[in-house]
């Protein structure tokens, strides 16, 4: 099975060439595109951390996510 | 006011999509680059994260952004990369994310400063827009630019234009 394919635009001639990437660009493409998942999984998780925890904040004030807005501003 | 704004060059991706694309010999002709791209990428989310590269560098790279997804504004920040996000293969099909990138005074021998507009188009609750001011710390003139997403490839029909602005 072929590598994927790059795009590279000489702006001087005009020419675009479509060229295979080498087994290591593909290696490091897979390694950049693990670490970019496993950063993106981790942010939602923060993010999935945190609003459970604002959820319940606001339960054990016994107040709405608005009213705790009106209070902030 | 731009005096001149000039098609330097551009690409449409094909059908075997494609995992970065680069243009390269970029004369130091003009006063500033503008690159207008309509990007889609093939990551499994509602969003594609793209990094931006010049004259092969990895290195001196940062960002700042400012975004909000339809119901929340958030900043972040990067000391490694220049990044934005365009639409993931998660978004609503045959839909393609917008970008403008200002490189204002490209050629000259200062710090290269990157002004970014994104958005991931999504026929859904959540789409992203962003603004992005990017920092490359290196004096030499830009000769090459590449964007490339950092967790798939670009699908058919991806656009780049590549103009150069001169202010007289």
């Amino acid at each position: 099975m072929p590598n994927p394919t790059r795009i590279e635009i000489n702006c001087e001639t005009g020419v675009e060439s479509i060229i295979e990437l080498t087994d290591a660009e593909v290696l490091e493409m897979e390694a950049e595109a693990a670490k970019a998942e496993a950063e993106r999984k981790a942010a939602e998780d923060q993010a999935q951390a945190n609003a459970t925890a604002k959820a319940a904040l606001l339960d054990r004030l016994g107040i709405t996510e608005d009213e705790a807005k009106l209070l902030l501003s | 006011m731009a005096n001149t704004f000039e098609l330097i060059a551009s690409s449409t991706v094909g059908a075997g999509g494609a995992a970065n694309i680069e243009f390269t010999s970029i004369a130091n002709t003009w006063t500033d680059l503008v690159l207008k791209t309509v990007l889609r990428g093939t990551r499994a989310a509602n969003y594609e994260s793209v990094k931006i590269e010049f004259n092969g560098s990895t290195s001196n790279l940062s960002c700042r952004q400012l975004f909000g997804d339809g119901a929340t504004a958030a900043s972040s920040s990067s000391g490694t990369q220049i990044l934005f996000d365009t639409s993931g293969a998660s978004n609503t099909a045959n839909t393609f994310g917008t970008q403008d990138i200002y490189i204002p005074n490209y050629a000259v021998s200062t710090n290269k400063s990157v002004s970014i507009d994104s958005v991931s188009e999504n026929n859904a609750t959540t789409a992203y827009a962003l603004i992005v001011a990017g920092l490359w710390a290196n004096t030499a003139a830009i000769t090459s630019i590449k964007l490339t997403p950092t967790s798939g490839t670009f699908v058919q029909y991806s656009t780049a234009y590549l103009y150069g602005v001169k202010n007289a």
